[in-house]
């Protein structure tokens, strides 16, 4: 297919605020994204053109931010709200392989919907992980280096070399992934098995280490996961603030390149889509 | 009318980062025969309807949107109340 006639959908609800930077990741590489509300899918309070169902379109992305203010738990009611009507789409859309991505809040609103980890079934009724609060119980903002650990499951990440560290900026307050309790090491040996595990924080050096590096006390300092199929996939810190060479903190020091890390994240999943539909 | 109460925990083992900080401000504060601080959240929420479909139903809620069952454990208390 070619790139100007896959579709993505660039959810939000109210809250929402990376959109316009994820939209844009995207229109640069030549696809076609729209903003959907989630209103539009659930086809409530929206006009008959408004209407739109999650298979008008290729791929699906869920953006960064602070969906329904972060209230009852980050990712929740965007997510309850997700699950109450499109649960059958959703399973339908990932059985068929298309790709589904979620940034940041996208992360916590995927965990909660159950679609990740996804390490043996496609949704799960309920969360089997959950995005908790940092253990430095703040904000953390600032450039965070992560070391790629797919081999190449994650139909995002296939333009990146396993062992190859990107700096992406993270910016949460509930970033730690948590597993079920006493079941931590059972469903980490099946996500390595299954090649789940997409990015891990680092050091400058490479190696892995606690905090500042892991910004939130993530279990196995995880930022980053794909379902057992590869095709959907949570991120912490966001790809789309470092598309461009510019947009990293410290080029100025390193040298004008046009391109920035977070953009083979994008290029992967459209390439991916060229040559699957 | 029964009003719902919701009571929301970390599971034991999980770490409460916002408690640990408030126990070490209590501390610099001068409070040091604390021992621990754990933090509770509490729906309450107001239903019409029988009790038992309203004990349902608040179960209901805990599962579907207001608890991570990874992370929380919950408890559900009901008391009849007066028509506002």
């Amino acid at each position: 297919m070619k790139r100007e006639d896959i579709r993505v959908a660039i959810l939000r609800i109210e809250g929402t605020n990376c959109e316009e930077e994820t939209f844009r990741a995207f229109a640069r590489l030549g696809v076609n994204p729209e903003y959907v509300h989630l209103k539009q899918l659930l086809g409530m309070d929206c006009r008959k053109n408004e209407r739109r169902d999650i298979f008008d379109f290729h791929c699906l992305v869920i953006p960064g931010g602070f969906s329904a203010g972060d209230y009852v738990r980050a990712g929740t009611i965007f997510a309850a709200r997700i699950k109450s009507k499109l649960s059958k789409e959703l399973k339908e859309f990932v059985i068929q392989e298309y790709p589904i991505m979620g940034i940041c809040n996208g992360f916590q609103v995927l965990i909660e919907l159950g679609l990740l980890p996804g390490i043996d079934e496609i949704i799960s009724d309920y969360p089997k992980a959950c995005l908790m609060t940092n253990d430095s119980n703040r904000f953390e903002c600032r450039p965070t280096y992560l070391k790629c650990e797919n081999r190449g499951k994650c139909v995002f990440t296939r333009k990146i070399k396993k062992g190859e560290i990107r700096l992406f900026p993270s910016a949460h307050a509930e970033g730690r992934l948590v597993l079920l309790f006493g079941k931590e090491k059972e469903m980490l040996k099946k996500m390595e098995e299954n090649d789940q595990i997409v990015f891990r924080y680092v050091d400058p050096d490479g190696n892995y280490a606690g905090y500042p590096w892991n910004p939130n006390g993530s279990v196995d300092n995880i930022a980053g996961i794909c379902n057992h199929i590869g095709n959907v996939f949570g991120i912490m810190p966001h790809p789309e603030r470092v598309f461009y060479g510019y947009q990293h903190p410290d080029w100025t020091r390193h040298g004008y390149r046009e391109f920035g890390d977070g953009r083979d994240i994008f290029e992967s999943v459209v390439d991916y889509l060229v040559r699957k539909l | 009318m029964f009003e719902v109460s919701i009571s929301i925990e970390l599971k034991k083992g999980i770490t409460d980062p916002e408690g640990e900080a408030t126990f070490k401000s209590l501390h610099l504060l001068g409070f040091e025969n604390v021992k621990s601080v754990r933090t509770e959240k509490v729906f309450k929420v107001l239903m019409e309807g029988e009790k038992e479909q309203i004990e349902k139903e608040a179960e209901e809620m805990c599962k579907k949107l207001l608890t991570n069952p990874v992370i929380h454990k919950y408890r559900i208390s009901i008391r009849e109340v007066e028509h506002d």
